[in-house]
């Protein structure tokens, strides 16, 4: 929740944004805070590997279900399908299926770069459950659901899911 | 199952900023409200039920901070976090329950008081995905892309939900954005994220509702007419968006049929006559319609074209202007609910339907409708 301009708490009129008069005879009053909370996610051990071979060896690894076959990227640690605790590694293809698409147009505050961005729904060959990212590389015009792409890696990688750059059509 | 009733009903204002009160403001003059309209006194409510999100709210624990308000000081009170038909689900079992006979149910949140984006971004898991910078909207737009491919449903069909619902608000009111608009309005307002413009999408607004749930013995009791639960069903789809298939929502339809199993309905799209669902954009009337099985998969858009959706149309939708004329987050599906039990009593004034005997209200939790909560409702008993 930490978006916007640091501003102080304490508080102050609220003037600049209220013109009727909603008191009568009183000053409204407003509270400006924020909340800003250090918190350390562990990642587990499933998604530590995935985010490990992300970095070191530039692979994408899924986990498959012993049970039902499912294979589900991001990996999960056990089936969310058909419960089964077993699963298995794979590793999935670089390139996938965009399954659905949108292009952000207005700078929403949850953004961290600059519009237009464009996100995709992907399902990596060899998956069965689809990947959430960027989609770079082509006009946001042109975007098409069914369109097959390929991630790319970055440079600097550091065990996270922007270790995939981004994905972009497949033959650029 | 034992019969129970809804037999109060109190809804503040859904405004843009309600600068003139706080989260326990709201709450009072919504439980009061709900008193007045049962006919009772807060001595009279056996248990509370609060439902709210603390991201929303700004505070942790914050079902407890509108405790005092909502007259549960003393009383056995617990709290759901999620949107308010979630909260009447659990406040319905507490009364079936046979512990209490009657079950206050709150739903409130100031969308206006923080960043709609950033709290919705933080729903998305930490370690996959929330770092990528997606929200409600562009999740929303994601699915929407899925749904028109799959279905055929066009901007124009999305563009006529917000004309409508809109046009409705103009009609009720406690909505907070009555508008009189064009689909060229909407298809003319800016992108926000593709296909949703602005006007696609609902609001982010203020307000409070609260209901009293009551058995069959309490019900007798109230003030007016009770209005009949008839069936509710609930069902939760996969949390990541890339296990589902994002243009369809198998967890609408499974909660759906539950309703309807309970009510003893077959054919809803004959038995349904007024129908309240969670349009917080456009095009989720229209998905939404299909999951429920009250029109067939893909054909929602067509037949809202022709009028049938429309308060006179043969199966009136959101007549109160739903989400998109007012969206509390976390209140809204509970609205839904207040605003079928006014249709049945016939208390729906200017935007009433001329047939509301048995009516259906919907509420959705989660990411691009990861859950869903249906309430089938109806005069007779």
């Amino acid at each position: 929740m930490d978006g916007g301009q640091r501003r102080q708490s304490g508080i102050c009129g609220m003037e600049e944004i209220i013109m009727a008069d909603v008191f009568k005879g009183i000053e409204p009053m407003v509270y400006k805070s924020r909340i800003s909370v250090p918190y350390h996610w562990w990642a587990g051990e499933t998604a530590s590997r995935f985010l490990i071979a992300l970095r070191d060896e530039r692979k994408i690894l899924g986990t498959r279900c012993t049970g039902c076959g499912k294979t589900y990227l991001p990996p999960r640690k056990n089936c969310p399908s058909c419960f089964e605790a077993a699963m298995d590694w794979v590793e999935c293809a670089r390139e996938g299926t965009v399954l659905a698409f949108t292009v952000a147009r207005r700078q929403l505050a949850s953004l961290p770069r600059k519009v237009p961005v464009i996100f995709v729904l992907v399902r990596l060959d060899g998956a069965d459950t689809a990947l959430l990212h960027y989609l770079e590389g082509i006009d946001p015009g042109s975007v098409r659901i069914s369109m097959r792409v390929a991630a790319r890696f970055a440079q600097e990688r550091g065990a996270r899911m922007q270790d995939i750059e981004c994905f972009v059509p497949k033959g650029e | 199952m034992d019969r129970a009733a809804i037999i109060g009903i109190g809804m503040t204002k859904i405004e843009a900023r309600k600068v003139d009160m706080t989260f326990a403001d709201m709450a009072f003059e919504a439980v009061r409200g709900a008193l007045a309209d049962a006919g009772m006194s807060i001595d009279d409510i056996d248990n509370v039920i609060t439902t709210s999100n603390d991201f929303w709210d700004g505070r942790t624990i914050s079902c407890m901070a509108v405790g005092d308000a909502s007259g549960a000081s003393d009383k056995n009170v617990s709290c759901v976090e999620g949107d308010g038909t979630f909260g009447a689900f659990y406040g319905l079992a507490r009364t079936l329950s046979g512990s209490y006979g009657t079950t206050l149910v709150t739903g409130h949140s100031k969308g206006s008081q923080s960043v709609s984006s950033l709290i919705t971004n933080a729903a998305f898991d930490p370690i996959y995905n929330r770092t990528l910078g997606a929200d409600m909207i562009t999740a929303c737009a994601l699915q929407a892309n899925a749904y028109m491919a799959r279905t055929g449903a066009t901007a124009e069909q999305l563009a006529r939900v917000s004309v409508k619902n809109h046009g409705n608000a103009l009609l009720n009111p406690n909505a907070h954005l009555g508008m009189k608009l064009t689909v060229k309005d909407v298809l003319d307002s800016e992108m926000i994220s593709d296909p949703l413009h602005r006007l696609d999408c609902s609001p982010v607004s203020d307000g409070c509702c609260a209901i009293i749930i009551a058995d069959e013995k309490r019900a007798k009791k109230a003030k007016k007419q009770p209005v009949w639960i008839k069936g509710v069903g609930m069902c939760a789809d996969a949390y990541f968006l890339g296990d589902r298939d994002l243009s369809r929502s198998e967890s609408l339809v499974k909660a759906a049929k539950s309703a309807y199993a309970m009510a003893g309905i077959s054919s809803p799209e004959k038995t349904i006559d007024i129908a309240e669902v969670y349009d917080a954009f456009s095009y989720q009337e229209l998905m939404w319609l299909e999951g429920l099985g009250l029109c067939a998969d893909g054909e929602a858009g067509a037949k809202l074209e022709k009028g049938e959706f429309d308060i006179a149309g043969s199966l009136p939708v959101n007549p109160s202007g739903g989400l998109l004329g007012g969206h509390a987050v976390i209140a809204a599906g509970l609205y839904r609910i207040a605003e079928v039990v006014r249709q049945v009593r016939g208390e729906a004034g200017k935007y009433q339907a001329k047939k509301a005997d048995t009516g259906l209200a919907h509420g959705v939790n989660g990411l691009a409708g990861q859950s869903h909560c249906v309430w089938i409702l109806g005069k007779d008993r």
